[in-house]
């Protein structure tokens, strides 16, 4: 085995490591902000999963939309709409441990049974490639409408959301 | 060990986890917002299978990344949408813990 391909390996299971770390700092966290903080690791670890599933392009767009967009939005939800008191004590996880433990190792163990045991047949021959203007091309004409409706249903969401934090019909 | 990147089951594995873990959140959190961050992990899953299938098994690989795209479009809506929800309902109830929120009623 060549030197590259052991820091390749090494760095992905570093990005593995990041995205678990994150996603245990996001769920056990005592504090809403140290929650946000760590989905945006666990996002940055996935975009570098993204880049060794073979798409440069997604492992951008995870950074700029996931991290960069939504968790922003998130941080600014909890800088707004908390005061510093509750942001300070917030979120105790307290309460539902042994549901929570019960319910995750219940999904976990028999939703792994199945992915260890099923074979996933191959296809024989490639149609495309992870190009960025073959994938540009798929998404404006065969997925065009889908791509229409999304951004729809985007701008709904975004007045929709205006609308709503800015205290509903009345005022 | 060392050529694990290069199997579907590890990143099988790797979503199951995250899903998971997005699952624990979703009970254990106190907040709404815990809730939602808890959410994103179970659509980050979702997104890393897509990305997965369409890397390994499927003849297309530009089909995942268009579905993996529009997740990440839904997510970004859904956000928006339950940030601002949050909002509301602290306004209205000065408060972010689920279980003290019994109606929606104006």
């Amino acid at each position: 085995m060549s030197t590259y391909v052991f820091i390749a390996e090494a760095l992905f299971f570093a990005f593995v490591i990041l995205t678990f770390m994150g996603a245990v700092l996001a769920v056990r966290s005592r504090l809403l902000m140290h929650a946000v903080l760590g989905l945006a690791v666990c996002l940055l670890g996935v975009a570098g999963l993204y880049f060794y599933l073979g798409s440069i392009f997604l492992t951008m767009m995870q950074i700029l939309i996931y991290v960069g967009a939504i968790c922003i939005l998130m941080v600014f939800g909890v800088m707004v709409g908390y005061t510093p008191q509750e942001i300070a004590e917030s979120n105790f996880t307290g309460r539902n441990r042994f549901l929570a433990v019960a319910a995750s190792f219940a999904g976990f163990f028999l939703l792994l049974i199945p992915v260890l045991r099923a074979t996933f047949p191959v296809a024989a021959e490639k149609t495309g490639d992870f190009s960025l203007p073959w994938l540009g091309e798929t998404l404006l004409y065969r997925y065009c409408l889908a791509f229409e409706l999304i951004s729809v249903v985007l701008l709904a969401a975004i007045i929709g959301a205006i609308i709503l934090a800015t205290g509903g019909r009345e005022s | 060990m060392l050529s694990a990147s290069s199997y579907l089951t590890t990143y099988l594995i790797i979503a199951l986890v995250l899903f998971v873990m997005g699952i624990y959140g979703m009970v254990r959190h106190r907040s709404f917002m815990g809730m939602l961050v808890s959410t994103e992990l179970i659509l980050c899953g979702a997104s890393i299978n897509f990305m997965a299938f369409n890397r390994f098994v499927l003849p297309d690989p530009a089909i995942g990344q268009v579905f993996t795209l529009f997740i990440m479009g839904i997510a970004a809506a859904e956000a928006a949408i339950v940030v601002s929800f949050i909002l509301a309902v602290y306004r209205k109830y000065q408060t972010d813990d689920p279980s003290a929120v019994h109606d929606l009623r104006h």
